[in-house]
């Protein structure tokens, strides 16, 4: 109980029970919600979760990555590897997936942050890491090489080998998004956590006052790879496919990056709020698509939406939304 | 809380062949304010960065309480018990004002409650307590000096080195300053180096004052002394022509 006290901390009430209330409302969806409503669900917890982990690194510790399709990649080929060759189930599988991760993200964290790589510099230290993991598995036949890896379809429900159909996964990453939104609450009212923020404000005045640099980032960089390795291992039994030229895409890892930015870097609430917007927009835009019948129309659409909410809310719609809500105590 | 001792022995430091700091010794005793003065470019800044951390010497070595700190990070430095402001303040921008004194007083004190209550103690003595919610950004260049202040003083140093915390202020706010280190030293027994240009402060606050020009030390004693020291009049008056 203590734990859960301090958690909610200074929280306000209403806050604490809305949040409830939605943890209800999504505990009973699936008995209530249709086959397409919940693959749209199943999509946002998924982009929330995602969000929430490379929000640590780039919303909390200030550093950018753009290649977090690298650790998602890795979590998820290492553990469907595991279960296509050896039958060695994911619940396994996914500590060898999020180890190999961890050392990924320790690898290109020493390197730049060691080196002080800052900005887009170490932004394109993180491309090169996905870029060329992508090419090697190209010609890692044990992965499949370029033709893919593939995972037997099963319908039948099989917690252990995390086999079965939309309603399993649906639960997975519910507890995965809200394991992680708990996570992120507890480090932020951690000193770590405060120490991320004063590094990503100002390093320099951080190691002033005692803030160790290179250990803190080292750690962002270890937990935001753990947890998007676990997104990976999710995705790669829930879609059982993995393809090198998608699963260490550039466009993976920005499609990683949209949720935070459009909810609001470094706030708890952005990545979901992010994840509804954009998830909705994106069906929303298809069904207009299909609709008009222009080929291509999603995609403006979609661009144009996002153009429109970075110009009018650049810090993100949750902060708006927060103030408009009164759950704001800062003063501008 | 209780002062410690500084000493640099024959610190030097240069950049690609400048010769920003040329062996400089100097001792602050435990519990002492002492100024350090001399024009712009003189290597003051450098001096503290070298106390701080941000950079290694070439040659010589900082002491604080006789054990050797000259090459340390910044952040073991501090751990080490020395407090610094930055010249150019360097806020938190994005952080409350809270926020921003509560990550020094995290380095003592790892709870955030305990920490925060530290950081709202050390505001209201600052007189920034009412700002405690404003975002860093907000704040007058004045309140951004003070939170320096507040900041570095959160991480409850022996030694605190403040760089030019007083330029920009009004003479009313100098004094408040002024009032408020001398109450701080006398109540912990802080030691504390100041780099000033504010004669005023440094007159009332400085029990001894150490000269430097072109990164070498010209002159030490105390503010009476220093006035009247013919090389520190002409470094800073330009040398008196034969008539």
């Amino acid at each position: 109980m203590s734990f859960v006290r301090r958690l909610a901390g200074n929280a306000p009430p209403r806050i604490l029970w809305s949040l409830a209330i939605l943890l209800a409302l999504l505990l009973v969806a699936p008995a209530v919600l249709g086959k397409y409503w919940l693959s749209v669900l199943i999509l946002i917890l998924y982009f929330a979760f995602v969000g929430q982990a490379w929000n640590i690194m780039m919303g909390f510790a200030g550093q950018l990555s753009l290649g977090h399709a690298l650790y998602a990649g890795l979590g998820g080929y290492i553990a469907a590897g595991l279960y296509f060759h050896y039958g060695i189930g994911p619940w396994a599988g996914l500590f060898a997936g999020v180890a190999v991760a961890v050392l990924a993200g320790a690898i290109v964290g020493y390197l730049g942050f060691r080196f002080s790589l800052a900005g887009v510099y170490f932004a394109l230290l993180t491309i090169a890491f996905a870029e060329f993991t992508r090419l090697a598995f190209d010609h890692w036949q044990w992965a499949g090489g370029s033709g893919g890896l593939f995972l037997k379809v099963e319908h039948a429900t099989d917690i252990v080998n995390l086999r079965g159909g939309p309603v399993l996964f649906y639960y997975v990453i519910l507890a995965l998004a809200a394991g992680a939104f708990i996570l992120c609450r507890a480090l932020l009212r951690s000193r770590l956590g405060q120490y991320w923020l004063a590094i990503r404000e100002d390093a320099e005045a951080a190691q002033a006052v005692g803030v160790p640099v290179l250990r803190c980032k080292m750690i962002a960089i270890v937990i935001s790879a753990a947890l998007t390795a676990l997104a990976g291992v999710w995705n790669a039994f829930y879609y059982n496919n993995l393809f090198p030229e998608t699963a260490f895409a550039m466009g993976r890892s920005i499609e990683i990056t949209l949720a935070p930015i459009i909810g609001g870097l470094g706030t708890l609430f952005g990545p979901i709020v992010g994840a509804v917007v954009l998830t909705g927009l994106g069906e929303a835009f298809t069904d207009l698509g299909d609709v008009l019948r222009i080929p291509g129309i999603k995609q403006i659409f979609y661009g144009l939406a996002l153009l429109v909410i970075v110009m009018y809310r650049p810090a993100g719609v949750w902060p708006w939304l927060a103030n408009k809500l009164g759950l704001t105590e800062r003063q501008s | 809380m209780s002062g410690a001792r500084l000493d640099l022995e024959g610190v030097t430091k240069h950049f690609r062949g400048l010769r920003a700091v040329h062996d400089v010794s100097f001792t602050v005793p435990a519990g002492a304010i002492h100024a350090l003065i001399g024009p712009n470019g003189a290597g003051k800044t450098t001096i503290f960065n070298m106390i701080a951390g941000v950079f290694a010497p070439n040659g010589g070595v900082v002491r604080l309480d006789g054990k050797a700190i000259s090459g340390l990070r910044p952040d073991l430095i501090c751990d080490a018990g020395v407090g610094r402001t930055f010249q150019l303040v360097k806020p938190f921008k994005g952080l409350s004002v809270l926020e921003n004194v509560t990550v020094g007083a995290l380095h003592r004190k790892p709870r955030l409650a305990e920490a925060q209550d530290s950081a709202a103690a050390i505001l209201s003595r600052l007189g920034l307590y009412d700002r405690r919610h404003q975002l860093a950004e907000s704040l007058t260049l004045p309140d951004r000096k003070r939170l320096e202040v507040a900041r570095a003083l959160a991480t409850e140093p022996k030694l605190l080195l403040l760089d030019e915390v007083m330029a920009g202020l009004r003479p009313t706010e100098v004094d408040v300053m002024v009032g408020f280190l001398r109450e701080l030293n006398q109540r912990t027994g802080l030691t504390i180096l100041l780099i000033e240009h504010v004669m005023r402060a440094v007159m009332a606050l400085a029990a001894e004052v150490v000269v430097v020009s072109y990164g070498e030390k010209i002159a030490e004693g105390t503010p009476l002394e220093i006035t009247r020291h013919q090389g520190v009049l002409d470094v800073y008056l330009g040398e008196q022509e034969e008539l």
